[in-house]
């Protein structure tokens, strides 16, 4: 049994009295120490999937278990000690110092002041140090690049100090070097911290560079999964997108025009 | 540092208005008459014992607290909405408020008229009126809040929910008779002094209440900065959170609105300047200073209300003055002043 899995689930969401099934079915698992990717074209569910995986919304059929247990039978405070999130949602935390947003993240930890023991303030600086701003640790929010504001982000879920750590669209708005030191961050967050780490994203060469496994979603709503090299060679890649007119090459590891 | 000289500041700045405010007034007291009266004893002039002992004083409490608890109420109402620009009166609550208090008043004394003209016993009442007033608002703001995702949107929603009700006020006043029109349009100016003596303990109390249940929400409020995505995934119930703390801004507006008058102005500016000054947007700093900041507000206008020329200046005139430079210069800056970003 893997530590974090799906059962049968099916995501999608209510629009009036519509039901619309997003994905269908779903048996996904997700080990501890690996890092996921899941990668698929806009509209193709990614975000709707993360968000019943985090309990942001609840899954139309099926159920979803970690180490076992049945994640909706699980209080919200039990499930904020168990995954942590990044999101892309606005926030509104510019006058935070970067050691007050990461403080957050022990929240789930703390009591109903939420008063910080020494243990806690120990863990928010480790976080901040672990992800590498620690030079940035009593800069505001807003006085930060976006690659440094997204890595204090993943310090504040770190901090969080869940064995599971969910992202949708980490590198969504960096530059390129902030997406390659993101990656390798996360990557290494999984490897070396042993966290499950699952992130959504659109940038399909550095996932496939740093992902372990991927969860491929195909312009048919279905979900591939597989060690990412077992993905490629299988030519599973050539099945996300519906345009004709890209197509997946092995060696640059991303898509690339073709001549209709 | 800065933040707990910020609120040291503060303090003092309000034990200093006070103190203006004891001094200071339509009439000229000398300050050993005022001294004599503050503590306990009399100054040997009847008239001056009255104007000190039962207008300044519970004047000063009045405002002091009215001006804590409707800044408080717009800073609630700022992170609940995750927007800069609310405040209770801009969002309509301090109008339901007071469409609540005119109903009360014409269902009990089939007139149109305020606390100011009630006997001891019916305040109950229109406070009571005046609480689901606000909270019939605040319950309307939440359901568009849900269907319209837009801060402007919200805030155009609650100018004009302000507009209905300011509508069904006039409706009932023209039913009413002179005199509660009278006393309704005077409550209107906002008033730190319609608070007696017998009223006093159960606004005091009221107030503190809902500011020290303030100070038990910091850690869910700040959660809320994240948006409620993140606060959610931090383990905090953010509709009952949501529920709790329009429940305060309610309860705060309501009693606030009851006994001064819908008091425009100072729940939306006051944050801006605690947030300003103490530069963060952390609640634990923010709750206390927006409270000092409030009062020293509030006692300010009064201090400038009481010192008219020609009689008492309505409060209603002086906090846009005070006000709108305030958002303005916020509007301007939005930019550079961190907490936007």
């Amino acid at each position: 049994m893997a530590y974090f899995e799906t059962h049968q689930l099916t995501v999608g969401y209510t629009q009036g009295k519509r039901t619309v099934k997003v994905l269908s079915d779903l048996n996904l698992s997700l080990e501890r120490g690996h890092l996921v990717a899941l990668l698929g074209q806009n509209g193709a569910g990614k975000s709707t999937l993360i968000r019943a995986l985090t309990c942001a919304a609840k899954p139309l059929e099926g159920t979803i278990t970690i180490a076992g247990q049945n994640l909706q039978e699980l209080t919200q405070r039990e499930r904020s000690r168990l995954i942590a999130i990044v999101s892309t949602d606005r926030i509104s935390a510019g006058a935070l110092t970067v050691t007050e947003l990461v403080a957050l993240g022990r929240q789930p930890h703390t009591g109903f002041l939420g008063r910080l023991s020494d243990e806690d303030h120990e863990r928010v600086a480790q976080a901040i140090k672990d992800v590498g701003i620690d030079h940035k640790a009593t800069s505001y929010m807003a006085q930060l690049s976006d690659g440094e504001r997204q890595k204090a982000m993943i310090a504040r879920a770190l901090a969080q100090a869940t064995p599971i750590i969910v992202l949708d669209e980490p590198t969504a708005f960096l530059d390129v070097a902030s997406r390659i030191e993101t990656m390798q961050l996360l990557h290494s967050l999984a490897h070396d911290h042993q966290k499950a780490v699952l992130l959504s994203s659109h940038d399909v060469s550095q996932s496939l560079l740093m992902a372990d496994d991927l969860w491929l979603i195909t312009r048919d709503r279905e979900v591939l999964t597989g060690s990412t090299k077992h993905i490629i060679d299988s030519g599973a890649m050539q099945h996300i997108f519906t345009s004709k007119n890209v197509e997946f090459n092995p060696q640059l590891l991303d898509f690339q025009y073709v001549r209709p | 540092m800065r933040q707990s000289l910020t609120i040291i500041i503060l303090a003092a700045l309000l034990a200093l208005l006070a103190v203006a405010c004891l001094l200071y007034g339509s009439v000229d007291i000398p300050a050993q008459a005022v001294l004599d009266v503050v503590m306990g004893n009399s100054s040997g002039n009847v008239a001056w014992d009255i104007i000190v002992g039962q207008s300044r004083i519970p004047m000063i409490a009045t405002a002091a607290l009215a001006g804590a608890a409707l800044s408080v109420s717009g800073l609630l109402l700022q992170t609940t909405f995750n927007n800069p620009l609310a405040g209770p009166s801009i969002l309509g609550v301090s109008t339901g408020a007071g469409l609540g208090v005119a109903i009360v008043m014409l269902a009990t004394g089939g007139t149109v008229s305020t606390l100011l003209g009630t006997t001891a016993g019916s305040y109950i009442a229109t406070l009571l009126g005046a609480l689901v007033g606000a909270a019939l608002v605040l319950v309307i703001l939440i359901a568009f809040a849900a269907i319209v995702k837009s801060n402007t949107m919200l805030l155009i929603v609650g100018i004009l929910i302000s507009y209905l009700a300011s509508s069904v006020i006039s409706l009932l006043n023209s039913v009413a008779n002179e005199e509660g029109i009278h006393s309704y349009v005077t409550w209107g100016f906002g008033n730190f002094s319609g608070v007696s003596a017998d009223q006093m303990p159960i606004y005091v109390i009221i107030i503190v209440m809902a500011l020290v249940a303030t100070t038990f929400m910091i850690k869910p409020l700040n959660a809320l900065l994240l948006g409620t995505r993140y606060a959610e995934n931090l383990g905090v119930n953010t509709h009952r959170t949501r529920n709790i703390l329009l429940l305060i801004t309610g309860v705060l507006t309501a009693v606030v609105t009851a006994f001064c008058g819908p008091i425009g102005f100072l729940g939306l500016v006051v944050p801006h300047v605690a947030r300003f000054m103490t530069a963060t947007s952390n609640h634990a700093r923010l709750i206390p200073a927006t409270i000092l900041a409030g009062a020293d507000v509030a006692l300010l206008c009064t201090l400038i209300s009481v010192n008219g020329a020609h009689g008492i200046i309505p409060i209603n005139a002086i906090t846009p003055i005070i006000g709108v430079p305030i958002i303005i210069y916020i509007i301007v800056n939005r930019k550079r002043i961190n907490y936007f970003n």
